[in-house]
């Protein structure tokens, strides 16, 4: 079979990166298998419990960098409770014992503990990036342990995480020798920042290219950090005054004009509007903008600074942008690929009047010949926006649309929406990931089997009609790995059709649907493979087992495919059947 | 489009534009004498919104239509039309424009709102106009009325021939309080994160408002006929064509003859332009308390000085504002204190 030593296979497999590619290569025959998996650095596990940590060091003893996802994806919205699982101790510590030479670890909607980060810096000498994403459970006591003993670290990013800040003094634990640091983002902390130690961190770490500050750096040290780092390519501003005295403002001026080389903004936490030319001149250079936690920017002013942002490839932006800034953006960022529009007004208490509607929706479909991606959160739409955006763009990857009313339907037809998302489906034969909202029947999701042929993720909220609607996705996606449901009418009938389907996919979460107790054990009797997870965090149930009433309906159902079987961490409210 | 630097350092060239075009707006017609309650606008709006409603939606909207709700904040009461917004010398960037006919184009224009329903303006307009940082306390301060809030937001992006339609989706929760939502769980889809960061930097910016030294300076405002007063914080304007705008778009048109800061300058014309505007008794008449508790003509005084003297405001109908010949003695007064 192999025409070519091993050697020589082996280089030809270190072009191939992409880990799917490189799992298909593995498959081809025993000797390729051998030769890939003794090769292999970098490993993405989708789903920590699909597998467990001695059987991945077992296959891939050389790794260097790992991806470890926890939760399901839901858990961001709360739906998971706490202690549901997600623990990366038991990782590190296995890695640790089998002595393999990590150098990267990349950890989203895990726990992490203050435990676990010093195991990690102290066991891996080469450690040199960690990246933490929506993860919890640690202290900036782990970080410290972190910035003292990680000698080689290049890369700390901590991105949306639930840290507690101890106000300790973690920068301080940088030693002076380090000086390694490419990139460093701590904007989640919310405590009080030694600046005079990050600035001496910033000034001894030549090769810094990206750094994102928290809400407690000011505007007079963000100037002399950049000053001292004018090679900066990303930069995450921290808080801006709101009256910058004129002296501090001119010397950040002064420190921007220089910094030629970033192409990144995000953070403004807390900012004056009155502050934001300061970055006008560097706007045109700019590639992503990420403004959504700028809560105090008005549209004008967010619109003044985006005007300048021509080359703009990413934008991340709140709905207080409004449909008039969007149109802006669309004359504007031609270059634009993908878009995110959050909501200003979470808790729905205000009738946000600039709030973004269909309309914005489609100016940008219109503008921006390259948008692949969109997360939008609006108060409305209509069909016939859809539909234009599906013939503006047919090139959506990713096309998540949130209308923030459950149910609403089309507001000038009254119609339901199924029209709209049919379109895209139908125009955007790339779409690997779509989120539906709105008033939907099951008729869309016809539509969604029918022509979603690449779709990978799916999101249903308040949504569809019978059992036939998860039927039309289940028969019809034959690529989908995850599908999360929630507030939807579909039961046992769609869940049990095809049991098999399941193995094919990453996970399948379901809450608040009409699935039972009796569906959930009848699917996890014949599937070895799968964990059935019932989360139910009612008391009263836990105690009525002996009596239990296979009629009823579950409230949350995560199944996820597994070659390690049970999971031994689940708290007592997780049930697996 | 003017900027902020504009708005600071050239008062007096922003406020001679609002005064020509105060002239130009009364002689163009467009505005007509409207009354408080604007009842002939809101029954009109709650007529053609009743047709295709809900049950509760129905019950709210003509609730709406015999309530005196005016430009609450947060309401998304139908706009003015766009010359009215010639008056501020802030550019709207982020208001839709209202052109005065129904737009024909559906969805380009749907973020147009229904100009013939009328001026009411929510008072979250107001305050997004004048982007102040301050601004933010003023929509997250708690003012009543949160149903008649939502009620407003019927109309608040209707394409105008389409708004009967439009509005039973667009009252989202004007029937349910904005409790209903928050039940909830994980809805809508955003990190928690997220949600925690944005709400303490709203918290935050409150907190800045809140420290006596951030200046704001509130005072009451009353007009003749209305149920209840509102309040204004005057130093989030910079000359008196803003604080008309804003006044403006928070009860309903009346003519503020005087927009210059610089009182003295374009006085006498001003005046004339006042009684005239009295005289033909169709306008509304902006007037001050001041610290010696007289009423006075607004904007015959610089600026910063109306600052320091303006106890209360009070909108009163023009003919009964004649009795204001109030130009001679406020450069009096002024003369006094200078």
């Amino acid at each position: 079979m192999n025409y070519f030593p091993d050697e020589v296979i082996e280089h030809v497999f270190d072009f191939v990166v992409s880990h799917r590619d490189r799992n298909s290569i593995s498959l081809v025959c025993k000797s390729w298998h051998k030769i890939e998996r003794l090769s292999r650095k970098e490993v993405f596990i989708g789903n920590c419990y699909a597998i467990n940590p001695e059987r991945l060091i077992g296959r891939f003893p050389c790794l260097k960098s790992l991806t470890l996802k926890g939760k399901p994806h839901f858990a961001d919205f709360n739906l998971v409770p706490h202690e549901w699982g997600g623990f990366v101790l038991p990782w590190i510590e296995a890695l640790a014992r089998s002595r393999v030479g990590l150098e990267e670890l990349r950890l989203k909607r895990m726990v992490v503990t203050d435990e676990s980060l010093e195991l990690l810096s102290r066991s891996f000498a080469n450690f040199k990036s960690l990246v933490l994403v929506s993860c919890e459970g640690f202290t900036t006591d782990g970080l410290a342990s972190i910035a003292a003993n990680c000698r080689q670290l290049r890369e700390l990013d901590l991105q949306e995480n639930e840290i507690d800040d101890h106000r300790g003094q973690w920068l301080n634990c940088f030693p002076d020798s380090c000086t390694t640091l490419i990139s460093l983002n701590f904007a989640c902390l919310k405590g009080e920042t030694n600046v005079a130690a990050l600035e001496r961190l910033v000034a001894r770490s030549p090769n810094l290219k990206s750094l994102k500050l928290n809400r407690a750096v000011p505007l007079d040290a963000l100037a002399r950090l950049m000053s001292c780092a004018p090679q900066l390519v990303d930069l995450g501003v921290g808080s801006y005054e709101n009256e910058p005295d004129p002296e501090s403002f001119a010397k950040l001026m002064t420190a921007i004009e220089k910094c030629m080389s970033l192409r990144s903004l995000s953070g403004f936490l807390e900012v004056a509007p009155l502050c934001l030319p300061a970055f006008y001149p560097i706007c045109q250079n700019l590639i992503s903008l990420n403004l959504s936690y700028a809560a105090e920017i008005q549209g004008n002013h967010l619109i003044k600074l985006i005007q300048l942002c021509k080359r703009l490839q990413r934008l991340w932006i709140l709905d207080s942008i409004g449909d008039k800034g969007l149109a802006v953006v669309a004359a504007t960022c031609k270059e634009l690929q993908e878009l995110r529009v959050f909501p200003s007004d979470v808790h729905g208490e205000e009738d946000n009047n600039a709030a973004v509607t269909e309309v914005g929706l489609v100016a940008i479909s219109a503008g921006c010949p390259k948008l692949h991606s969109i997360l939008y959160f609006c108060k409305q739409m209509t069909n016939a926006a859809l539909i234009a955006v599906a013939k503006n763009c047919p090139n959506f990857i990713r096309f998540r649309l949130c209308i923030l009313e459950p149910h609403k339907p089309d507001h000038i037809t009254s119609q339901s929406l199924d029209e709209g998302f049919g379109a895209i489906v139908q125009a955007c034969k790339g779409l690997r990931r779509l989120s539906v909202s709105g008033l939907l029947t099951d008729q869309v999701f016809l539509y969604i089997g029918m022509y979603a042929e690449q779709l990978e993720m799916l999101s249903i909220a308040f949504a569809g009609d019978t059992d036939k609607g998860m039927l039309y996705v289940l028969n019809g996606c034959k690529k989908m790995r995850k599908l999360e449901i929630r507030d939807s009418p579909f039961g046992n009938a769609a869940l049990l059709a095809d049991v098999g389907r399941y193995e094919t996919m990453r996970s399948l979460w379901m809450s608040s649907c009409e699935v039972t107790l009796g569906g959930c054990k009848r699917l996890a009797q014949n599937s070895p493979r799968l964990n059935v997870e019932i989360i139910n965090e009612n008391e009263n149930n836990r105690m009525e087992q002996n009596e239990e009433d296979e009629r009823e309906k579950v409230d949350k159902l995560y199944l996820y495919r597994t070659v390690v079987g049970t999971r031994k961490d689940a708290p007592p409210y997780v049930r697996i059947l | 489009m003017s900027t902020e630097e504009e708005l600071q350092s050239n008062v007096s060239v922003a406020s001679s534009s609002p005064t020509s075009n105060c002239i130009s707006r009364n002689t163009l017609g467009g505005l007509k004498e409207h009354n408080y309650l604007g009842l002939s606008d809101c029954s009109s709006v709650g007529s053609s919104t009743l047709s295709p409603l809900a049950e509760d939606d129905k019950a709210t909207i003509s609730l709406k239509a015999t309530e005196l709700t005016l430009g609450l904040p947060g309401s998304q009461s139908p706009a003015r039309d766009t010359e009215l917004n010639l008056l501020s010398p802030v550019q709207l960037d982020e208001k839709p424009f209202f052109p005065l006919l129904p737009s024909k184009d559906e969805i380009c224009s749907s973020s147009q709102k229904n100009n013939a329903s009328g001026n009411k303006r929510g008072f979250s307009d107001t305050m997004d106009q004048f982007a102040e940082a301050k601004s933010s306390v003023y929509t997250e301060k708690n003012w009543m009325f949160p149903e008649a809030a939502a009620t407003q937001s019927v109309t608040k992006k209707d394409v105008p021939q389409n708004i009967p339609k439009g509005q039973s989706s667009t009252t989202n929760n004007s029937s349910s309080p904005p409790a209903a939502k928050a039940q909830i769980v994980g809805w809508p889809p955003v990190r928690s994160y997220r949600k925690n960061t944005l709400a303490t930097t709203c918290k935050n910016s409150d907190e800045v408002d809140g420290r006596p030294g951030s200046g704001a300076l509130f005072v009451k405002v009353s007009m003749d006929g209305a149920p209840y007063l509102r309040k204004v914080d005057l130093r989030s304007y910079a000359n008196y064509g803003e604080l008309s705008s804003a006044l403006e778009k928070m009860f309903t048109t009346f003519t503020l003859g005087q927009c210059g800061s610089n009182g003295a300058a374009g006085k006498d014309m001003l005046s004339e332009t006042k009684l005239k505007d009295l005289l033909n008794g169709k306008d509304y008449v902006l007037t001050y308390e001041d610290k010696d508790g007289d009423w006075m003509l607004v904007g015959d005084v610089p600026w910063e000085m109306f600052i320091d003297v303006c106890k209360k405001l009070k909108i009163m109908k023009g003919c009964d504002a004649i009795g204001l010949a109030a130009a001679p003695r406020a450069m009096e007064k002024s003369k006094m204190r200078a």
